[in-house]
């Protein structure tokens, strides 16, 4: 027997909340006993007014995650699902609302969080709930020629061949096709009735422009010193394929509207089709910097649905703690690289960041050697990991590749927790901190307060560097991080220059973590790495809800998983720290110049492949 | 005083800028000898850290994944040369998260009954996303994740399907690629040879055995 780790508390805060809720809303409050499911449902009639008590007197301060689920054939409805938490810390409260799938329509509850905006325009975008009261509400990942709300369950793609995967056609008998001959070009897009492609082009980026250009008709009043300035899509600040279109009286923004989604593709559709397991390596997909605390929030989420069932064993202690490590190195990896390209933004061209992928590169090396990939890990597995850690990080000569390597996993791993990260760590310190072209281009700009940073959901170093105590690692702990030691690292004048000291902190606490680690493993070394049987591809997924969550390097990362009990999730969800994080941006960038636009964007750290996904 | 932190940084940069041609010096100015490889890429690395590919290219370690290939026997095996090793029993394809495999179940022209070896196999390479589970959940060993990457080609729509030809490889060449996982998963089995053959001959010690002890 191995030592186990105990499951996730399983107190749900939904009982005693409810019986306070209940005084005031009598009715309008109730209890979801649906099986599998936790939380309060509530009459949209009153859901705003349950939304401000439950943050001013049950101090339910912060929006983690709202989401919407399509219960097509399961009561015909669509439902927002919305995870409350305190600032404080504990579980989340989750709070629903229903609405017919026809003129599907609730209270917007922009008046309440900030942080509701971003998250109700996808629901719109996506799943079609028009949100009453919303100040903006259009489509936010797809454009105004798009058919459709794609996450309802009746919505097929082009290239539909059936709801789950795996296909028939693949085996006995896969008479391979290409993806062309079913997706031919041409005939692979639907417009919606009445749409003209033609007359699309001005209409849109009117529109677009009309509502950040404060009222001013742009094309009159150009002789003026206001400009509305389109950054982007292709712009090497952006850190991928993402748009602002900022309008300036001078050098100075006057407003700035953040433009998305042309990396979409569905993720979450795609999420559907897959079966469980095959959703891990798709979850590399969405931060590719980190993909391994992706793939470990998945594997919570799953896991916890899992935990439902009579036959579940948990992950072994080994696994925990090679998660952790893998978890930890991974935080470090984003942040050097986060630092590096901040800088990259502040027009320290490449030599810091060289100096930041030097590290990164020895840490995807150890990755390499026991994932089997760099980036594009998918190395959890449901119960545990897909492999041990190997012996030896060794490479054998072949005629492609001759240059060999053969080093000790262990004490590689040694080396580079004790000497060569704190060091690297160090130089940045030494190198940037106190470095006045850093310190004249950050200090001051891009200020987030405390009271702001909660209300629009910020997460992760953005939350942090405003003054918010918040990591989910200690608000509500999972995997072993209950019996580590470590700080949460928090600055306190959120602007740019306290984001880029977070980093430098949290690096450190991560290697103090690491440090902690790395005993665990020598001492659990030969213990199983995985819970239970392998070898099985289709695990069995009770009917029910569960929302995983991490603390991804970015910020919280959570996945809103449904199951109907199939093999296939119902309702896949991903909170994405990324995207969330940007419903600050025209806030953080009011009032500074174009190029600190640059700077506050770098020190936000986004990746497009999760903000769009 | 107002400056001194862009001097302290920039001496970082001297320190680095050093270092490179202290490295240099080390090494006889042949940064690409093999000698200096290991130490230059490893934790002691100073200098200079990029790899100059393709004049240099990085042997990549054994769990490496790329395009998986299908396993056969090796060409001059005494009695089932180049015979492969999948049975075609479709679980790479139900697991395959892109479904990007295809397999025609091998059947006896005569009886129609499924035997353990498909008719076709493909995979296409512009979908597969190298996550690797095809090779974790096979259970006969057949498909392997490759180490070669570079399959860049002028023609996507010609040369991307993979059919069974292209995919096969002698089990010779994973013995190559990755000794250590070759021999794991051979001792798992209990022998070199395919999981079927071992059962068979298993079965057959036991007969003879058995006719023996009469
Ligand atoms: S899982 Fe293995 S044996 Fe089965 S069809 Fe695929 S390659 Fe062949
Ligand atoms: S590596 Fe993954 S995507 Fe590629 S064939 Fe195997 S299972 Fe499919």
């Amino acid at each position: 027997m191995t030592e186990q780790v105990p499951t996730a508390d399983t107190v749900t805060p939904t009982g005693e909340t409810l019986n306070v809720l209940h005084k005031r809303f009598k009715k309008a409050v109730r209890q979801d006993d649906r099986d599998g499911y936790d939380g309060i449902l509530i009459d949209p009639a009153r859901l705003v007014e349950v939304a401000t008590a439950a943050r001013d007197e049950l101090g339910y301060d912060y929006l983690a995650s709202a989401t919407a689920v399509d219960y097509l054939g399961k009561g015909d409805h669509l439902e927002m699902v919305y995870h409350l938490c305190r600032t404080s810390g504990g579980p989340a409260l989750v709070l629903k609302a229903q609405t017919p799938r026809e003129n599907a329509e609730l209270p917007s509850l922009t008046g309440v969080w900030s942080g509701a905006d971003f998250q109700e325009r996808e629901a719109w975008d996506l799943m079609g709930i028009r949100f009453t009261g919303h100040p903006n509400l259009k489509r936010i990942l797809l454009w105004e020629g798009f058919d459709g709300h794609p996450l309802r369950k009746d919505w097929r793609e082009a290239y539909y061949e059936a709801d789950q995967k795996p296909f028939d056609s693949r085996w006995p008998d896969g008479h391979v096709r290409r993806a062309e001959q079913d997706n031919p070009y041409g005939k692979n897009v639907r417009y919606p009735d009445g749409f003209v492609l033609d007359e699309y082009q001005s209409t849109a980026e009117d529109a677009l422009y009309a509502d950040v250009a404060l009222g001013l008709d742009v094309s009159a009043d150009l002789a003026t010193e206001r400009v509305v300035v389109s950054m982007g899509p292709q712009h090497p600040s952006t850190h991928g394929v993402f748009r602002m279109i900022v309008t300036l009286d001078g050098e100075r923004i006057e407003a700035l509207e953040p433009v998305m989604g042309y990396l979409h593709r569905n993720h979450e559709k795609i999420g559907e089709r897959n079966t469980f397991l095959q959703n891990m390596p798709y979850t590399d997909r969405l931060d590719y910097i980190c993909s391994l605390s992706n793939n470990l929030g998945y594997a919570l989420a799953v896991e916890r649905l899992m935990s439902l069932g009579s036959r579940y064993e948990p992950p072994t202690y080994r696994a925990e703690a090679i998660r952790v490590l893998m978890a930890e190195l991974t935080r470090i990896v984003n942040h050097m690289w986060a630092i590096g390209f901040l800088l990259n933004d502040l027009g320290a061209f490449f030599t810091p960041m060289m100096y930041a992928v030097t590290e990164r590169e020895l840490i995807l090396d150890f990755f390499e050697a026991t994932t089997g990939s760099r980036m594009m890990c998918n190395y959890m597995r449901f119960g545990g990991v897909a492999h041990d850690i190997p012996d030896r990080m060794r490479s054998e000569a072949s005629l492609i590749n001759d240059r060999v390597r053969d080093e000790n996993t262990m004490e590689y791993l040694h080396k580079l927790i004790n000497e060569r990260l704190p060091r690297a760590i160090d130089q940045f310190d030494e190198y940037l901190t106190t470095s006045e072209i850093v310190t004249n281009r950050c200090i001051g700009v891009g200020v987030l307060s405390t009271a702001d940073a909660i209300a629009a959901s910020a997460a992760g170093p953005v939350l942090r560097a405003s003054g918010v105590p918040y990591d989910v690692r200690r608000a509500d702990p999972y995997s072993i991080y209950a019996d580590l030691d470590f700080d949460v690292a928090v600055r306190y004048h959120g602007d740019v220059y306290d984001r880029y000291l977070i980093r430098l902190d949290e690096m450190r606490q991560s290697i103090r973590i690491l440090k902690q680690v790395w005993p665990l493993l020598m001492d659990t070394g030969g213990q199983p790495f995985f819970a239970g049987r392998g070898g099985i591809y289709s695990p069995r997924v009770p009917a029910g809800e569960s929302y995983g969550r991490v603390e991804n390097p970015k910020g919280e990362l959570g996945y809103y998983v449904v199951s109907d009990g199939g093999q296939n999730p119902r309702r896949y969800h991903v909170r994405a720290p990324s995207f969330i994080n940007l419903t600050a941006l025209e806030q953080m960038c009011k009032g500074h110049k174009v190029a600190d636009v640059v700077a506050i964007l770098g020190s936000i750290d986004i990746v497009l492949g999760e903000t769009d996904r | 005083m107002y400056g001194s932190g862009v001097w302290r940084g920039l001496l970082v940069t001297l320190k680095h800028f050093v270092a490179t041609y202290v490295d240099d010096i080390r090494w006889g100015f042949r940064r690409r000898n093999p000698a200096a490889f290991p130490v230059r890429q490893s934790l002691d690395g100073r200098g200079v850290f990029t790899v100059e590919y393709p004049e240099e290219k990085i042997a990549v370690p054994e769990r490496f994944r790329f395009i998986p290939f299908l396993v056969v026997d090796n060409y001059d095996h005494p009695e089932r040369a180049g015979h492969d090793w999948c049975t075609s029993c479709g679980i790479c394809a139900k697991v395959c998260p892109p479904q990007c495999i295809w397999i025609v179940r091998g059947s006896d022209p005569d009886s129609g009954r499924p035997v353990p070896e498909p008719d076709a196999f493909y995979i296409d390479i512009d979908l597969c996303m190298n996550c690797g589970l095809c090779a974790e959940f096979c259970p006969f060993d057949a498909i392997k994740m490759d180490h070669d990457y570079e399959l860049a080609s002028y023609d996507r729509t010609s040369n991307h399907i993979y059919d069974k030809r292209r995919l096969s490889k002698e089990f010779r060449y994973w013995q190559s690629i990755a000794p250590t996982i070759a021999e794991q998963e051979a001792s798992a089995r209990g022998g070199w040879e395919h999981k079927d053959v071992l059962k068979q001959k298993a079965k057959d010690a036991k007969a003879v055995a058995s006719e023996q002890a009469e």
